[in-house]
């Protein structure tokens, strides 16, 4: 892993900023330097200091706590949305691809298609409006229309190794099929899932910010990185510092998920040219 | 041909109904009551019964839903619950000017990344291939939503050249064109620059260039005709996802289109008008996936749906 690290610079950046985000969220209490909620109007729109780093927003909140605490919900969102579109996509598609049929057609044909028909983002957009607001429904909405690109992608691996002939020893040897898809399938298709997985953080915490931008995710004063964008367009004339430090710490994590499914991808499989959508940079 | 548009135009329709009633039923669930919210606070209990029997919310969900259901049968979308006005003309109204700022994002979209992918192929590992690979990266991580903002701060705000918003003439389109069209943009010019690179280790491209042709002609005349089939593809599915790209892009620059109509009317619980503009904003993304297959087939001939 080392050797392959040294090698891949854009790999060890992405897992790098990674590493960072995950230790800004979970010590995030311990390493804002203030109360991400605490006004000081006497700051208000405050240019980068020593004193704030980052400067302050229209309420005299210090910006860098508050991207530090936005960190801790971007990676809780994005976290959880994998998790469980992961783990209903990889069931639902990759049960379906097993059992075949009409099973599968229904799956496939009539779920999958239908809500691959009209885009991700306006059916999130749709549901958290209709349910309304809050961590728990934007999860629900966000793993609504996550799960299908799993499901998809789980469907196709399991056609593909369930006809190899480890699967057909394991049934000459008589195990049932909930053992063989559980205990031989499953596993050799977690690659691939791993893959997407890491492309997937990138698209929940992307989602997320676009929600929360809209107003229609994450509720003040909660931090959030899309909430503070969408403070900071009444300020551009007066605090362009409220634009550029959310705007590039969203870049940032956009990227190094990226980079981390590309090198997750050619890692896993060495056999691979390189060909993601990052590594040609 | 013909065959396989019809198919394919069957097909929409369970997916049509799957939608609708989907967007149906979401609205039917929502915990808030928007009669209560439009009359405001000092409304007395007589009168918010008296207009949510006016507009048929006080009727079964059902009956509701079938009522819905044949009137979009018969092309009427309701009527909008704040202005009275119907859904369909509301939605008449802003929908060209969400389709001037799709066609110009994709106009932006086409002309920077068929130069640029071409040029970064041909400079391929030189320093301006690593400039327009550094460029593209950051275009292709940075949300829409974050792209506005930051070129409203550099173009309108630093060096005064654009105006920040609204819809008047050309100058306005600019900003909201290339924010909306930015990171497809960016994708497309290492789709450009992939597609080239595979095309120029061609046969046929050694023959050109071993028949004596200017490299201008290799380049233009052959490798970049079957270059861009696979932009085709990556064109098509873009078109879609513009649209709802077009919901915060309108939002930033207050574009008076078919996004911002959408998020206003979710945020004023204007029933008819949310489903009516979501559903819109659907079946535009599911007639133009359809097309891009159509397309295929008239620039790849190899390509035959029957």
């Amino acid at each position: 892993m080392t050797e392959f690290l040294r090698k891949n610079k854009l790999a060890a950046a992405g897992l790098f900023i990674v590493a960072a985000l995950t230790m800004a969220a979970l010590f995030a209490p311990w390493l804002a330097p203030y109360d991400p909620a605490d006004q000081k109007l006497m700051d208000r729109l405050q240019g980068p200091s020593w004193k704030h780093p980052f400067g302050n927003d229209e309420l005299g909140r210090d910006i860098l706590s508050r991207i530090l605490w936005g960190a801790r919900v971007s990676m809780r969102v994005g976290a959880t949305v994998v998790l469980l579109s992961g783990l209903a996509g990889v069931l639902i598609g990759g049960f379906a691809g097993y059992v075949g049929g009409k099973l599968d057609t229904l799956v496939t044909v009539v779920v999958i298609n239908s809500l691959l028909a009209f885009p991700g983002v306006l059916f999130a957009i749709a549901l958290v409006a209709f349910l309304g607001q809050g961590l728990d429904r934007l999860i629900f909405a966000l793993t609504t229309i996550g799960w299908v690109g799993y499901a998809r992608l789980a469907r196709g691996q399991v056609l593909k190794v369930k006809t190899l002939e480890f699967v057909e020893s394991a049934r000459a040897l008589g195990a049932s099929s909930m053992r063989i898809f559980a205990g031989h399938i499953l596993p050799n298709i977690v690659q691939p899932v791993l893959v997407q997985a890491s492309v997937g953080m990138a698209i929940a915490i992307l989602s997320e910010a676009s929600l929360s931008f809209l107003g229609l995710g994450i509720a003040p004063p909660t931090p959030s990185w899309g909430a503070m964008l969408n403070d900071a367009r009444n300020h551009l004339f007066d605090a362009p510092h409220m634009v550029v430090f959310p705007s590039v710490t969203l870049a940032l994590t956009v990227l190094s998920f990226n980079f981390l499914g590309d090198a997750l991808r050619d890692w896993l499989d060495p056999r691979r040219e390189s060909s993601g959508t990052m590594s040609n940079f | 041909m013909l065959a396989f548009l019809v198919r394919r135009l069957l097909l929409t329709l369970p997916i049509l109904w799957i939608v609708v009633s989907l967007v149906f039923g979401l609205i039917h669930m929502v915990p808030g009551d928007p009669v209560a919210q439009m009359l405001g606070e000092g409304a007395s209990v007589a009168e918010v019964e008296g207009l949510r029997h006016d507009l048929g919310l006080d009727r079964p969900v059902l009956e509701q839903y079938r009522t819905y259901i044949t009137g979009l049968l018969r092309g009427d979308l309701g009527i909008s619950f704040r202005n009275q006005e119907t859904v369909a003309s509301a939605i008449m109204a802003r929908y060209p000017a969400t389709v001037k700022l799709a066609a110009a994002s994709m106009i932006f979209c086409i002309t920077v990344s068929v130069p640029f992918g071409v040029i970064s192929a041909m400079r391929r590992g030189l320093a301006l291939d690593r400039a327009i690979g550094f460029v593209s990266l950051f275009g292709v991580s940075l949300p829409n939503f974050a792209l506005g903002p930051l070129l409203v701060l550099f173009f309108s705000i630093a060096l005064g050249l654009l105006p920040v918003s609204g819809e008047d003439g050309f100058s306005h389109l600019i900003l909201p064109a290339i924010t909306l069209g930015g990171g497809s943009a960016a994708i497309m010019t290492r789709m450009v620059r992939g597609s080239m690179l595979e095309e120029i280790r061609q046969d046929y491209v050694r023959t050109a260039r071993a028949k004596g042709l200017t490299e201008r002609a290799v380049l233009f005349g052959h490798a970049l005709r079957n270059g861009l089939l696979p932009v085709v593809t990556l064109l098509g599915l873009n078109a879609g996802g513009l649209l709802a790209g077009a919901i915060i892009t309108e939002t930033i620059f207050s574009w008076p289109g078919l996004g911002r109509l959408t998020i206003q009317a979710i945020f004023a619980r204007d029933y008819p008008l949310a489903q009516g503009c979501i559903l819109t904003i659907a079946l535009t993304y599911i007639l133009v996936n359809l097309a891009t297959d159509v397309l295929y087939s008239v620039v790849d001939p190899r390509i035959r749906y029957d």
